[in-house]
């Protein structure tokens, strides 16, 4: 079972009260943050309100949803009405959302106590977390390692079992990397299968909220919950929200998957151990054969085109006018515009803007951001023809181990080229779950599993059926 | 394709991005390199290929043209750096 129905039941049997649930998580959770950078705000006295108002309706005999009690934590690039959320930049560093992202109310719906607001990479711009503006994040598995990024605080805090979940956003990779490198399970939707609004757009059509959980069940749990039509999204599908949780336990028997081979390029540690897992699924019953998906080394240029444009034009409002920071020195409005993002946006970012502005800019349209999104239709070709012969497709998260802090921040090349597994999956829509599948070197090494759009309930059956079969979820890591 | 210092300062003015010389000196080099690595692209031949924009199959989404409540004046006020009354204040235009 796994620990969202565990804590439920213990809450409904009053084993447990709410308040004394959330209390003992909040006293773990500030002790470990200290060590590991987690969160840029920690919501104690929201939190202990609302696992009051649990208990009341518990004592009361009112039913509770099934998240009632069950401490999470949230990314802090999703707007949480009147809990300050920067983005991890100082562009926004006193700015209090008006209103609440629609997975965030359809999170509380259900009872879910938010700790705090999950640190990141800034505007979700990097995959190690150290460019965030306020602190670093380190890997609970090694605190000399990055937890991966942009999500890095809410898988980490999973990880180190600060919260039972939390949510990432993924516009690269941005939830299965950081949940490879932290030894949980991350889901990155099909683009449309969960709502937007709220998010703190980075690159809006590759961006994606997902969960992120100690174990496949409770991942599942919650992208039923937060999944499902938004009419405030005009990108969201119109489809029912998943039933993950009802399927999870079906036989993979004659499962089909494909192994692309462009993707088995990485650290030979990290070969094995998929390797290994793969040999498991045939042990399983599956069909495992080597595929091809031939245009993979195009994605990762295409990619940053794409990416660096629309950042470049959903930055633009940061412009110091009507929420975020300004700089009070300048007697002109433009002045006072450019020094105010020159300020208070970080390297990263400014870099990202640069790019997607000249990309954007007149003369070169047709060079880069067209021919991109031309790199695009060939991508999503290859992914097409491969469904038509497999179910899923696995490969790894990443490339390598989770690297040691400072080791690639200062190339942004070799940190872009550790995306190479995951940014096709953004840039082709599809869903895509990172599940761990063992460990080398006493580090967690993650699989992705891969399906055709809109088939999170089956790549949740097939990573919860191969993690009956291992205990790499049980495992918990000593932070020192 | 190279990128010169008067481009890097043509796009910092487009992004509104006020750099000192220090960072256009460092930006010129750094977009040199990543948009080097973008010229991969040019490897394939894509005359025959249509954009993909958008992977869902969603074009235009309309809703009916009906009055709903939207935010508070005071809400949408409540984070801004300067005000004036309703407004949104900011330093001289012209």
């Amino acid at each position: 079972m796994g620990k969202i129905k565990d804590i439920h039941n213990q809450l409904l049997n009053k084993e447990i009260s709410a308040v004394e649930l959330i209390k003992e998580y909040l006293a773990n959770l500030k002790v470990s943050e200290n060590k590991l950078g987690t969160y840029l705000a920690i919501t104690e006295e929201k939190a202990i309100a609302d696992a009051l108002a649990i208990d009341k309706k518990i004592s009361n005999g009112e039913s509770i949803g099934l998240l009632a009690g069950i401490p999470m934590g949230i990314k802090d690039n999703i707007s949480t009405k009147g809990i300050i959320t920067t983005c991890g930049s100082k562009i926004l560093e006193n700015y209090k959302p008006v209103y609440n992202a629609t997975v965030v109310n359809k999170l509380y719906h259900e009872g879910g106590i938010i700790l705090g607001k999950c640190n990141m990479d800034e505007f979700a711009m990097g995959s190690s977390s150290e460019n965030s503006a306020y602190k670093l994040v380190r890997n609970p598995w090694d605190i000399d390692r990055v937890p991966g990024g942009s999500s890095g605080g809410s898988a980490a805090t999973v990880g180190a079992e600060e919260v039972v979940f939390s949510l990432g956003s993924d516009t690269g990779g941005s939830i299965r990397q950081p949940a490879g490198f932290c030894g949980v399970a991350g889901m990155k939707p099909t683009y449309g299968r969960v709502s937007r609004y709220g998010l703190i757009a980075y690159a809006s059509s590759l961006d994606q909220i997902g969960p992120i959980a100690k174990n496949v069940e409770d991942c599942a749990i919650v992208h039923d919950i937060i999944s499902g039509y938004d009419k405030m999204d005009s990108t969201s599908a119109n489809m029912p929200s998943t039933k993950s949780l009802d399927n999870i336990n079906r036989d993979i028997k004659g499962l089909r998957i494909g192994v692309p081979k462009e993707y088995f390029g990485g650290d030979e540690k990290v070969l094995k151990t998929l390797k290994k897992a793969l040999a498991k699924f045939e042990e399983m019953g599956a069909i495992v054969e080597e595929t091809s998906l031939p245009h993979t080394e195009y994605a990762l240029p295409a990619y940053y085109i794409i990416a660096s444009a629309e950042a470049s034009s959903n930055l633009a409002r940061f412009d110091g006018v009507r929420y975020g920071a300004r700089d009070f020195d300048q007697n002109d409005v433009t002045d006072m515009m450019s020094v105010t993002r020159d300020k208070f946006f970080g390297k990263e970012v400014k870099k990202r803007i640069m790019i997607g502005t000249y990309a954007l800019s007149a003369g070169y349209y047709d060079a880069y951001y067209l021919k991109a999104l031309k790199v695009r239709t060939l991508l999503k070709r290859d992914f097409d023809e491969a469904f038509k012969k497999y179910d899923v497709l696995i490969t790894p998260v990443a490339p390598t181990l989770p690297f040691k802090i400072g080791e690639n921040i200062k190339d942004s090349i070799t940190m872009y080229l550790g995306d190479i597994c995951t940014v096709t999956i953004n840039l082709v829509g599809i869903p895509g779950i990172a599940i761990p599948c063992g460990f080398a070197d006493g580090l967690p090494v993650g699989m992705q599993i891969l399906g055709k759009p809109f088939s999170e309930e089956l790549l949740f059956n097939v990573a919860h059926r191969f993690e009956q079969n291992n205990d790499f979820h049980l495992r918990k890591p000593e932070v020192k | 394709m190279s990128i010169t210092k008067k481009d890097i300062i043509h796009v910092a003015d487009l992004a509104r991005l006020g750099l000192n010389d220090e960072e256009t000196i460092k930006y010129e080099k750094e977009l040199n390199d990543v948009l080097n690595f973008m010229e991969k692209l040019n490897e394939l031949n894509t005359d025959d290929v249509e954009p993909t924009s958008h992977v869902l199959d969603i074009h235009n989404v309309f809703r009916s043209d009906v009055v709903e409540d939207s935010l508070d004046v005071e809400d949408v006020l409540a984070n801004a750096p300067d005000r004036d009354e309703d407004y949104f204040k900011v330093p001289s235009i012209l």
